[in-house]
């Protein structure tokens, strides 16, 4: 009562109510819930823009890369050079060098013919070689052949060459660029479809570079990850989840899969090379030793992920297989389990997506050297994809910027069809109870 | 017989264990009439049976082929004359490289001397023993235990108990196999960092003020001494995580914000997903983007404002580590604002409060200790992050918070310090074990501290 008096009192004593202080300052208040509003939405449309920006940068350097520049050579077949003891040593890429000559044979000097020369890839030779080693007959014959021309000359007919720069700052001189011009009139000059960029393993020159090692790498390598961290990691969730008593030793392996869940990639690394380099004498840039490094840092999720799917089977199942007689084991091998597993299946999935995109820890193991054959097994040395984007994004060559881009949008197509593979999983087999 | 084939055989002989196990069952039961009186069902005797086939014999073969090459080259370095045995380590190390080369018909450096042909021979010789024992031994093993196991059932063998204890027992070793790592990594970089504090110690590596690890070759030759002060490294991994947090912090905690207390279902479930890409992008894509295009980009448009920026800056690795940050952060900051109770939210709703009121003066400060954990969390994963920096950042030790300038970080010291040809004897190639042990042994306190309030966090409210 006597409060009320106080406030009737001090309202008229002073005839501001607080509905009008609190109007007063209404505008502000709700120009600045606008301000953090559109600050919010700010930062989502600033994430989302650099993710654009990532993407067209990467397909914008990276789709010529699916083409690739070839020129048509008229071969003659000399049957003077390839004498029939000597077909795989023959001097073949002389056979290509007379070719060029003939194209051209207003050109003396020796730079001139060098310069010449450099028009066409080293690969040419190889090419002729291959086709004269599966069919000997063909000697004596005029082969008309379309073969990649050199990184320099894809690049200028792919726009990615600068012609009013002075001459000696140029990857190519005036003369080659007349040439060019004269063949790309000719006709002689086409963009095909970029077989080599995906039957070729790596190589130094640009145009005969490809990612089918690193892909075969990453397969052996992710198979090893597979086979060993899905049937480990389940089954430690599986007795962490459904087996193991609550008491210290518990406790210290959680907080162990929980550390290594955020240790950083790159000490696993260290552990690899140390542990399995140093100690077991396993072989270096071996897929095997990669899937053994990328299986212990793949575990933490794997377990992690097919516990939460374990703990979301409701318990009334477990009490009703137990009900009727099955043992533990039993219930949890016939009911439980094949409940939980989309879940574990889609950490799995994410996990070998982590895992497929790892690069630090097999840096350290060696998987970064330069390795030109397409690995056959899993003790071959080897490279994956992650890390031949890494050896290419070094190279100097122009050419191997948009290899790197294309390297980079195949890598990306596959972690999005794991990780889409991953949500159908769990939107398809997700269980409400 | 190579291991692979061993292998196939041993799941063979395995499976036939099962045959013969299962089998033996309804003998003893007296057929399908008897099988009552068995006290488990017929399959866990052949399982039982295929069990003890399988994993004492797999456990051999997998610790032979551990310690065989070792053996090997012991018996071989052995039986070579004294000469060479009396060759300094390394010298026995190398020739030791090219018999194995040798022996598996790769080029070997250097000229082949009778001396190394001889020792091939003979590690041939030895490897040839050595896996046909293997395989003898492994198939006497598994047959042994398929007769004897065989010999043990009747009706009484309690054969599902004893099965599941044995899968028990699996799933046991399964499970501390995440130990053994924590062990393997503490162990193997501790090794080879206290073999480097025996030549630089360990007040030198911390507070130096000096990074250049080159070892001559030579000891006349400039920089032979190599200086082993890591203040720079440090200094230039604090920069660039500084840089990068400051990015992430703010763009995830509002993206965060208002996908959870303002965004609409459907935007929700568009933004999300979107965001979520950023997080599965692997890292070397973000260094090549970072050295390709952001990089340049920051270097010309200094140029245009008339500053001098390097083209390695730690602006450009911090900035596109920082987005690469963005998701995780956002994420964990995420979780934590809706594990706020709503009846805060109603409270201040009730009290008249704008939304954005209610967000910065109650489920912010609520969740503030969540939050931070996921921020010390993010550090941890910004001073661990390698490619970006690898790719993006420089490789020299300056000593400055200027952000235009280049720095180098301990990931990045790592690398270029163990890829290429090691030798382990020298402080340089031990050097990264060093650094390797700090990023350790950092990321281990911010990942424990961060999880214990994490958890902490989430027991309140629950």
């Amino acid at each position: 009562m006597n409060r009320q008096n106080a406030n009737t009192n001090a309202a008229r004593i002073c005839p501001v109510r607080t509905r009008d202080v609190v109007n007063r300052g209404l505008a502000k208040r709700y120009r600045s819930e606008r301000r953090f509003r559109r600050l919010g939405l700010t930062a989502i449309a600033l994430s989302l823009s650099f993710l654009s920006l990532l993407f067209i940068s990467i397909i914008g350097n990276g789709y010529t890369a699916f083409q690739q520049t070839f020129m048509e050579l008229e071969v003659f077949l000399d049957p003077a050079v390839l004498e029939p003891g000597n077909l795989s040593t023959a001097n073949y890429p002389g056979l290509v060098k007379t070719s060029m000559r003939t194209m051209f044979p207003d050109v003396r000097g020796r730079s001139d013919k060098r310069a010449l020369y450099g028009l066409v890839s080293t690969g040419a030779a190889f090419q002729i070689r291959e086709i004269v080693m599966n069919d000997p007959s063909v000697i004596g014959q005029t082969l008309n052949l379309w073969v990649p021309a050199d990184d320099d000359v894809d690049m200028l007919v792919k726009g990615h060459f600068d012609r009013n720069l002075p001459e000696d700052e140029r990857r190519l001189n005036d003369r080659q660029l007349e040439w060019i011009d004269q063949l790309t009139a000719e006709g002689k000059i086409r963009k095909q479809f970029n077989k080599t960029f995906f039957t070729a393993g790596d190589s130094r020159e640009p145009e005969l570079s490809g990612i089918r090692g690193a892909l075969t790498g990453s397969f052996y390598t992710l198979l090893v990850t597979l086979v060993l961290s899905f049937p480990i990691g389940v089954a430690a969730a599986v007795y962490l989840e459904e087996f193991a008593p609550t008491n210290r030793w518990t406790d210290l392996i959680e907080v162990n899969i929980n550390n290594l869940a955020a240790v950083p990639s790159i000490v696993f690394g260290l552990l690899g090379l140390a542990v399995f380099l140093n100690f077991f004498g396993l072989p270096r840039s071996a897929p095997l030793v990669g899937g053994l490094v990328l299986t212990l840092m793949t575990l933490p999720t794997i377990i992690i992920a097919s516990r939460a799917s374990l703990k979301s089977v409701p318990p009334s199942i477990r009490e009703a297989a137990l009900g009727i007689g099955a043992s533990k084991m039993q219930m949890v091998a016939h009911h439980v389990l094949p409940l939980a597993l989309p879940g574990m299946l889609t950490g799995t999935i994410i996990g070998m997506a982590q895992a497929l995109g790892e690069t630090a820890p097999l840096l350290m193991i060696g998987m970064v050297a330069f390795i030109v054959d397409v690995p056959g097994g899993f003790t071959d040395p080897s490279t994956v994809m992650p890390v031949q984007i890494y050896l290419w994004a070094d190279s100097p060559e122009r050419a191997f910027v948009e290899r790197t881009s294309a390297a980079i949008m195949v890598l990306l197509a596959f972690l999005i069809v794991m990780n889409a593979a991953a949500v159908v999983l769990r939107k398809r087999f997700e269980r409400r109870w | 017989m190579s291991p692979f084939h061993l292998l196939i055989v041993l799941l063979l002989l395995s499976s036939v264990g099962y045959y013969i196990g299962r089998r033996r069952a309804f003998a003893v039961a007296g057929g399908r009439s008897g099988i009552q009186s068995l006290h488990s069902r017929p399959v866990y005797y052949g399982a039982l049976t295929a069990m003890w086939c399988g994993i004492p014999a797999l456990v051999v073969f997998a610790a032979w082929l551990a310690f065989e090459p070792a053996i090997i080259t012991h018996l071989v370095v052995d039986s070579m004359p004294d000469t060479v045995r009396s060759l300094p380590a390394d010298r026995i190390n190398l020739m030791v490289n090219d018999i194995k080369n040798l022996v598996s018909g790769n080029i070997v450096s250097g000229k082949i001397s009778p001396a190394l042909q001889t020792a091939a021979e003979q590690y041939r010789h030895i490897q040839g023993i050595s896996s046909a024992a293997l395989a003898v031994i492994v198939m006497v093993i598994s047959i042994a235990a398929i007769t004897m196991v065989r010999g043990r059932i009747q009706p009484a063998l309690r054969a599902r108990n004893h099965v599941e204890m044995l899968i028990k027992y699996l799933l046991i070793i399964c499970s501390t196999i995440a130990i053994f790592t924590t062990i393997g990594i503490v162990l193997s970089v501790l090794y080879e960092a206290i073999r480097f504090f025996k030549a630089v110690s360990l007040t030198e590596f911390l507070f130096g003020l000096e990074w250049s690890p080159q070892m001559a070759i030579r000891a006349d030759q400039v920089g032979s001494s190599g200086a082993f002060g890591a203040v720079p490294v440090f200094m230039g991994t604090m920069l660039i995580s500084a840089i990068a947090m400051a990015v992430a912090v703010p763009i995830g905690l509002m993206s965060a914000i208002y996908l959870s207390e303002y965004a609409g279902g459907r935007f929700r479930a568009a933004a999300k997903p979107l965001m979520e890409i950023l997080a599965g992008i692997p890292t070397v894509v973000y260094g090549f983007f970072a050295a390709l295009a952001v990089a340049p980009f920051i270097r010309d448009s200094g140029g245009l404002l008339g500053w001098d920026i390097s083209s390695e800056s730690a602006l450009a690795a911090g900035l596109v580590m920082g987005v690469m940050i963005i998701p995780f952060v956002s994420s964990l900051s995420d979780d934590v604002i809706n594990a706020v109770p709503q009846a805060l939210r109603d409270g201040s709703y009730g009290l008249g409060a704008t939304r954005s009121e209610t967000i910065r003066q109650v489920v912010l400060p609520a969740a503030l200790p969540g939050i931070v954990g996921g921020i010390l969390l993010a550090v941890s994963r910004a001073i661990g992050e390698t490619m970006i920096v690898v790719m993006a950042a420089g490789l020299s030790a300056n000593l400055t918070v200027n952000p235009f300038k280049t720095v180098t970080t301990v990931t990045v010291q790592i690398v270029t310090l163990l890829v290429g040809d090691q030798e382990f004897d020298s402080p340089k190639t031990l050097a990264a074990f060093a650094l390797g042990l700090v990023l350790f042994v950092v990321t281990l306190i911010l990942n424990v501290i961060a999880l214990h309030v994490v958890r902490k966090y989430r027991e309140q409210y629950e």
